[in-house]
């Protein structure tokens, strides 16, 4: 929202007239969402990143917004947005930093969908209010150290006892893991070479046998907390698993969610440093004249405004697909796997553009570069979502 | 507790101006519109006081076309609980704008009218004033602090080298400076709710009047600027020009 004594106000790109394709209500929710970063993330984030710390102070202005869960329905306290509304929301955090994006991803996509889509009416009631009010905050455990892209060889399980469950496992690479009050995580109730047997639990991070710690030395995701999980024989209630979860194919289904949402979240990365490069050009003065007038820049800003045109483009009809129901995990794949590259282009190249300036804090270029490699690897690797897509166009699997 | 607030879609203060080929008005093309930043001020006070209260009703009007439904659903999203388009051309005489909208308030039965202390595009601040005299109630311009307490009203006005504390009864107008409060933003359930709160159009003839734009230049450029020198002796020569080109010593 505009006001009177606005800083510096980001604009967004659309070179395309692409707003005139969103409806009322979901321009507005960009606009909120947009002036909210302005606002109160913007003034932080190079300092969180510096000091490798999430800025906490933060979630209980963005759960009064309404941004965990934003697409599930308002009978658990969400804002029942559909789900360009949604994309936009990701796109506009991650404008600001990709780590407050992931958080609002795993919030979302990863701890309240599934959840909201293999739970009982119990469950629902119970956490999917407090999770989207920020009262309590979670993390989603299925990467393990040796199973990153191969979720199924997972060796955490979950044994039935007579009046629970009990987990045992190592969980690795989980955002939001050390400050989460409950996680949903992911374990084989049968054999170990039963990828069918996986299903979702809830658990109370103040669970008996529950620990977290942050993973240390991150060039990446400064501003995001990264945790590994040890789970020793955590005892559970009976009514702790997800009943409706079964085999692989649910926490993929999360995936599915979360790299939709990390599709759009690119994209406003990439506007940002498009942005940044733009007005840096613009304004800096090399030579007697403003490097935007040479020829290199030039081709380095039609290069990203082009790529982040056509993104912007094949990501909005994703989500009117995802609307539309008719969405599938191949689609998906294919817009993760190309805006998160073109995002990883678009921050090098504004880097360059930004000269000395551009390796300090100051600038956002560098942040979002070492920011992305994380988004370039996590959710499915780039090279993942090729085979994936390999996959789906010959009907053989390379994995 | 009944509040009105008026409210204005205006080009977004980032916007950059083109002049329309009339030579007298904007070329709208490409140019995003926002709420008038200071009637933000004015929204946010009639949402809070109505908080505050308890109970009561919070009006939003807007005089325009068909395009300051959106505006108008801003201020539903932020929390006003109903919103009026006043369906017409504006017009430059904010005369004949205050006396569309006194037309509109009269016999709302609104304790108080709220207004921006002036809208970013015209900086006029007119409209609110006359339409305080139309309505025959006390108008308190550029509030920075406000105190109400049984039917009275104590505003502070931000003054050069002070500040001036009036007070007058209600029902009165008053027109918002920055400062006041810190507007909020709508929230996304709040952006869902203003979908169905209700919005009444209601055609209006809003009158020439007598006061006519022109014509509309854009500010000169500002020029490059220029290294004199470097270090001490650089200052004779900066001195030098400040007195024979800026002419500022």
């Amino acid at each position: 929202m505009a006001t009177a004594t606005a800083t510096s106000k980001f604009s967004g790109v659309d070179f395309y007239n692409i707003d005139s394709l969103l409806s009322e209500d979901e321009r507005a929710v960009r606009d909120t969402v947009r002036s909210w970063v302005d606002e109160h993330l913007m003034p932080v984030i190079g300092e969180c990143y510096i000091e490798g710390k999430f800025p906490k102070q933060l979630i209980p202005g963005m759960a009064e917004l309404g941004l965990f869960g934003a697409n599930l329905p308002e009978e658990y306290g969400c804002a029942g947005l559909n789900n360009v509304a949604y994309g936009l929301i990701m796109q506009e955090l991650e404008r600001g930093d990709s780590g407050i994006r992931s958080f609002a991803s795993v919030q979302g996509g990863l701890v309240m969908y599934p959840i909201f889509a293999f739970g009982s009416d119990a469950q629902k009631t119970y956490w999917l209010p407090r999770l989207a009010s920020g009262q309590e905050i979670g993390c989603f455990g299925l990467t393990e150290p040796d199973y990153g892209s191969n979720p199924g060889g997972m060796i955490t399980t979950a044994r039935e006892t007579k009046d629970g469950w009990v987990l045992n496992g190592t969980k690795m690479w989980i955002t939001n893991g050390s400050q989460a009050t409950v996680a949903v995580i992911w374990a084989k109730t049968g054999e170990l070479s039963d990828s069918k047997s996986i299903r979702g639990f809830i658990v109370p991070t103040s669970t008996k046998g529950y620990t977290a710690k942050d993973q240390k030395g991150k060039l990446s995701l400064r501003a995001s907390d990264t945790s590994e999980i040890h789970l020793e024989d955590v005892h559970l209630p009976k009514d702790a698993i997800l009943p409706k979860s079964g085999g692989l194919k649910s926490p993929l289904n999360c995936l599915t969610q979360a790299r939709y949402g990390i599709s759009w979240g690119a994209i406003g990365a990439a506007m940002a440093c498009y942005d940044e490069a733009a007005s840096y050009a613009k304004s800096r003065v090399m030579f007697g004249k403003p490097i935007g007038q040479t020829q290199i820049q030039q081709v380095r800003l039609a290069d990203m405004l082009t790529e982040i045109t056509k993104a912007q483009l094949l990501t909005l009809q994703l989500g009117r697909l995802k609307d539309a129901k008719t969405m599938t995990p191949s689609q998906v794949s294919l817009a993760k796997r190309n805006n998160v590259n073109m995002a990883t282009e678009c921050a090098r190249e504004a880097r360059r553009l930004l000269g000395a300036n551009g390796i300090l804090v100051e600038y956002h270029s560098m942040r979002h570069m070492a920011n992305l490699e994380s988004v370039y690897t996590y959710e499915g690797t780039h090279d993942m979502h090729a085979l994936i897509l390999g996959q789906e166009i010959t009907g053989l699997s390379a994995f | 507790m009944k509040v009105a607030v008026c409210l204005k879609r205006v080009p977004d203060t980032t916007t950059k101006i083109v002049i329309g080929s009339d030579g007298k008005s904007i070329d709208e093309n490409g140019v995003k519109f926002v709420p008038n930043p200071y009637d933000e001020y004015a929204l946010e006070e009639a949402i809070a006081l109505k908080e505050r209260a308890g109970a009561g009703e919070t009006v939003v009007y807007s005089l325009g076309g068909d395009s300051s439904q959106e505006t108008i659903r801003t201020a539903l999203a932020m929390g006003i609980d109903r919103g009026v388009l006043l369906q017409g051309a504006g017009s430059a005489d904010g005369f004949e704008v205050a006396k569309t909208f006194a037309a509109e308030l009269k016999g709302g039965g609104f304790d108080l009218v709220l207004f921006g202390k002036l809208a970013v595009d015209d900086y006029n601040m007119q409209v609110g004033p006359m339409t305080a005299e139309l309505l025959g109630v006390p108008c308190i311009t550029t509030v920075a602090h406000l105190t109400l307490a049984n039917g009275a009203i104590e505003a502070e006005r931000e003054i050069e080298g002070g500040i001036e504390v009036c007070t007058c009864s209600m029902p009165a107008v008053l027109t918002i400076d920055k400062g006041l409060n810190t507007p909020r933003l709508p929230s996304l359930k709040g952006i869902m709710a203003a979908k169905k709160k209700p919005l009444e159009v209601r055609p209006v003839h809003v009158g020439v009047g007598t006061l006519m734009v022109s014509s509309l230049t854009l500010p000169p450029e500002r020029l490059a600027g220029r290294i004199v020198g470097e270090g001490p002796d650089a200052v004779p020569a900066l001195v030098s020009l400040l007195r024979t080109e800026a002419k500022v010593l």
